[in-house]
């Protein structure tokens, strides 16, 4: 299990922030993806806050897929503004598209500005975890909906798919934060290539009555300092389930070009912990974190800054240290989890009780 | 392009660019396309998007189309099981062929019933800046209960006001696309208070190379070519045959010069199918072949089956109509908009009198019905380019919109044989004009509305 008290090496993170949607648009975004890939990082990840100029966050994962052959993809998106059904969907097909790379960070973010662009009354405190936990549930159940071997093709009897194994959902969500709702199913598109995608959720998100670790993969887990990161890694492994994944977060402020971190613009505060200082003290700092952790993310003050020093310190001291791990070649996001392809929760349980016997 | 500078001479008159254009839609969900071939391949898999619009692009193809529909039609109560079914998500699946392409239009059918306008708007705006302006919206209108069970919101809208709806809807869209005052901002803040909803927004994204995503419509109803004529820049149209072409230009036409429009502000590009060969006779012959894939035994009788209301597995697929009568009054939307209302006891007799009459068995009566027949061209490359050059003489049509019938092999006798054969009749371009999809159509850039200038932009109620 990826998450045992984690002998493996650990993954590499970083959030590409908002390249590519400059207005040169689809070359910086290309340039960018293709940058961390071969840096050697193992995850990018796509911010969706509502920022002026900013390109919506799975369109640009989704761009990137057919542009990259290792690096997960994972957009954040918005589970409280949003139509489960769209977003179940427009996931899948990412997954399609990046050939089993992709992932969610199922976001619910208090936004009166959100709510007013659709008209809805704005949702706060435990309504969005509600929100994103009904979200989260309803695309997974639709991502289920269709089992792996419904497409036939079977001329004999002319059908194209067997309708036993496709299955209503049938999901009510509680009339927590709005006026509920309720999906039919099933989904409009096969199962994903991975089976469910890895779903990841801040760590606030989660708790009795919120969002339920058994509804996630991973986590997103900050402190107020570098120093503090490990201790918050180590409670929330204590109070998870075993088998969520632990990702770290983290701001980082590089000496670079000549400039000394200290005397480059201190980026805003973001709540995570930040980093500020040299590529090789970085590297002393992540390599106990990814001991504890399953994968840390990185946040660069300055993309293109930030990444020379990386690409040439950072990730190769690591890898020599053997805190990092390689890249791994023709493999699924569930896979650099350590996460087992799971049959659909619809699936006959005598057919997958022979199988397992077999 | 002497019949461009004569439209610009004279708006009111309609002037023929006397060239054709293609657009490929791959609907993923329908009965054409053939899924029982050797050759048939994935409806899913990113490979079989990729081989086809890169065929596209490489014939020079002005659009890549793809289609939407948001509840898995049905079969008596259960998903339809005997046509291609399940498709990505559009907008998702053009993003990623946007990195695969450099010139070709990328088109996403979205409805107007099912999104939320600030959602969708700033999700076209997307595509249209990640593929540095070749995105197009193809506008539809669902509006039924029975999809509205997979959203927030059911069934809330009324039949009748659907393109009242839309119009508010797409009017809103252009509000955001136009709130930008440049390309740096900032922008103008966009307010709708309708029956339907309520839009109150900042936008996040600048105009586009492009200026913002072409807008495609398919209705056909004289609603739906007003809609056409007032708010799209393509009409994705039904009538591909020269005469109801040309009837349906005229009329377009003039519902786009009653709008206040110029003439040529509205292109057609009417839905077809083309089965080539090398001769009339070859072609003929696959013709028949495409046929029997397309419409098999049990597609014939579940075609009957959608209207009779029952299971009719008892009949035989080569012998004449069933006797007995429907058991619905009505035809539901279960199995997709083309079925939709019909009066089922009314058309079975209708039906019965027709096949008897011209001795035609349920096979051959369905084949017929449903074989697209006044959309398909069939015969050589040579002939059909002929009579293709004839529809780009008179400006019947702007372009042919075309449905496969095999994925994802089935551009390339078009790619490889009909285009050089239009192209050296001098009515098909010998390369993209431009890399935005308004410059390869030979759109016009829309001029900023005067709503979106005005600060605030007044509250409109529709």
């Amino acid at each position: 299990m990826s998450t045992a008290a984690t002998a493996r090496p650990g993954f590499l993170a970083i959030e590409l922030d908002g390249a590519g949607w400059d207005g040169a648009g689809s070359g910086t975004l290309a340039a960018a993806v293709l940058a961390v890939e071969s840096a050697g990082f193992h995850v990018a990840t796509f911010k969706d806050a509502p920022e002026a100029g900013r390109a919506n966050a799975l369109q640009r994962a989704a761009f990137a897929g057919p542009v990259t052959r290792s690096i997960a993809l994972v957009p954040e998106v918005d589970t409280v503004y949003t139509e489960p059904f769209h977003v179940s969907t427009q996931l899948a097909s990412l997954d399609y598209v990046s050939g089993g790379r992709a992932g969610w960070i199922a976001t619910a973010t208090e936004s009166p500005a959100a709510a007013a662009a659709v008209g809805r009354r704005s949702v706060t405190g435990e309504g969005l975890a509600k929100e994103a936990s009904a979200a989260i549930e309803v695309s997974r159940r639709l991502w289920d909906s269709w089992e792996d071997d419904a497409v036939i093709r079977d001329v004999a009897t002319g059908r194209y798919i067997d309708v036993d194994k496709l299955h209503y959902v049938d999901f009510t969500a509680p009339e927590e934060a709005g006026p509920g709702y309720s999906i039919k199913g099933p989904s409009i598109i096969p199962r994903p290539l991975q089976g469910q995608l890895p779903v990841i959720a801040p760590l606030g998100l989660l708790g009795s009555g919120l969002v339920d670790d058994a509804a996630v993969d991973a986590v997103l887990v900050t402190a107020p300092t570098p120093e503090l990161l490990t201790a918050e890694v180590r409670d929330a492994r204590s109070r998870l389930r075993t088998g969520v994944a632990i990702i770290a977060e983290l701001d980082v402020v590089l000496d670079s070009r000549g400039l000394a971190a200290a005397d480059r613009p201190a980026p805003a505060d973001s709540g995570r912990a930040l980093f500020t200082g040299s590529a090789a003290g970085l590297a002393a700092l992540l390599a106990p974190i990814l001991a504890v952790a399953d994968g840390v993310r990185l946040h660069p003050a300055s993309f293109d800054v930030e990444l020379d020093e990386l690409s040439r310190v950072v990730l190769p001291e690591l890898r020599r240290s053997g805190a990092l791990r390689a890249p791994l070649q023709d493999a699924t996001f569930r896979d650099l989890l350590g996460l087992d392809r799971p049959a659909s929760r619809y699936a006959d349980a005598a057919a997958t009780a022979i199988a397992a016997a077999e | 392009m002497t019949s461009h500078s004569s439209a610009k001479s004279d708006p009111t008159v309609f002037a023929p660019s006397g060239t054709l254009q293609f657009g490929i839609f791959f609907q993923g969900v329908n009965s054409g396309t053939i899924w029982k071939a050797a050759e048939s391949g994935s409806q899913t898999d990113f490979e079989s998007f990729r081989r086809l619009v890169q065929t596209a692009e490489r014939g020079l193809f002005a659009a890549f189309f793809l289609g939407e529909g948001l509840r898995l039609r049905e079969h008596l109560g259960r998903p339809h099981a005997l046509d291609v079914v399940g498709r990505p998500d559009a907008q998702t699946a053009l993003a990623a062929l946007a990195a695969v392409t450099t010139n070709i239009g990328l088109v996403a059918t979205q409805n107007t019933t099912y999104n939320d306008p600030a959602d969708l708007a700033h999700r076209l705006a997307s595509l249209d800046l990640i593929s540095g302006g070749r995105a197009a919206w193809n506008i539809v209108t669902t509006d039924n209960a029975w999809t509205g069970a997979n959203f927030r919101r059911g069934g809330y809208l009324d039949h009748a006001d659907r393109y009242k709806h839309a119009e508010a809807f797409v009017e809103t869209a252009k509000r955001i696309w136009d709130s930008w005052e440049t390309p740096a901002g900032p922008a103008r803040h966009v307010r709708h208070e309708g029956q339907h909803y309520t839009v109150d927004v900042t936008p996040r994204l600048p105009r586009s190379a492009q200026y913002r995503p072409v807008l495609f419509q398919a209705g056909d109803s004289p609603e739906g070519r007003d809609f056409a004529a007032r708010q799209a820049d393509v009409i994705f149209s039904a009538h591909p045959k020269l005469e109801k072409a040309i009837e349906f230009r005229t009329d377009l036409v003039a519902r786009t010069l009653a709008a206040g429009r110029p003439a040529n502000a509205v292109q057609i590009m009417p839905a077809s199918e083309f089965i080539l060969a090398a001769t009339d006779q070859e072609a003929q012959a696959k013709k028949e072949w495409v046929r029997s894939l397309q419409i098999g035994p049990q597609q014939a009788l579940a075609y009957l089956e959608q209207f009779w209301g029952r299971e009719l597995s008892g009949y035989d697929p080569d012998g004449p109509l069933p006797e007995i009568d429907p058991v619905v009054e009505e035809t539901s939307e279960t199995r997709g908009s083309g079925f939709h209302g019909a009066k089922a006891r009314q058309l079975a007799d209708q039906w019965r009198a027709e096949a008897k009459d011209k001795g035609l068995s349920i096979r051959q009566f369905v084949s017929a019905k449903t074989s697209r027949m006044d959309a398909t061209f069939t015969g050589s490359y040579s002939a059909v380019a002929d009579h293709l050059a004839e529809f780009a003489r008179v400006g019947a049509v702007d372009g042919f919109n075309i449905s496969p019938w095999l994925i994802p092999t089935g551009l390339d006798d078009i790619v490889n044989h009909l285009v050089p054969e239009l192209q050296e009749r001098g009515v098909y371009p010998t390369e993209y004009r431009g890399t935005t999809l308004r410059e390869n159509l030979g759109l016009a850039t829309p001029v900023r509305s005067g709503d979106a200038v005005t600060a605030a932009g007044p509250v409109r109620h529709a």
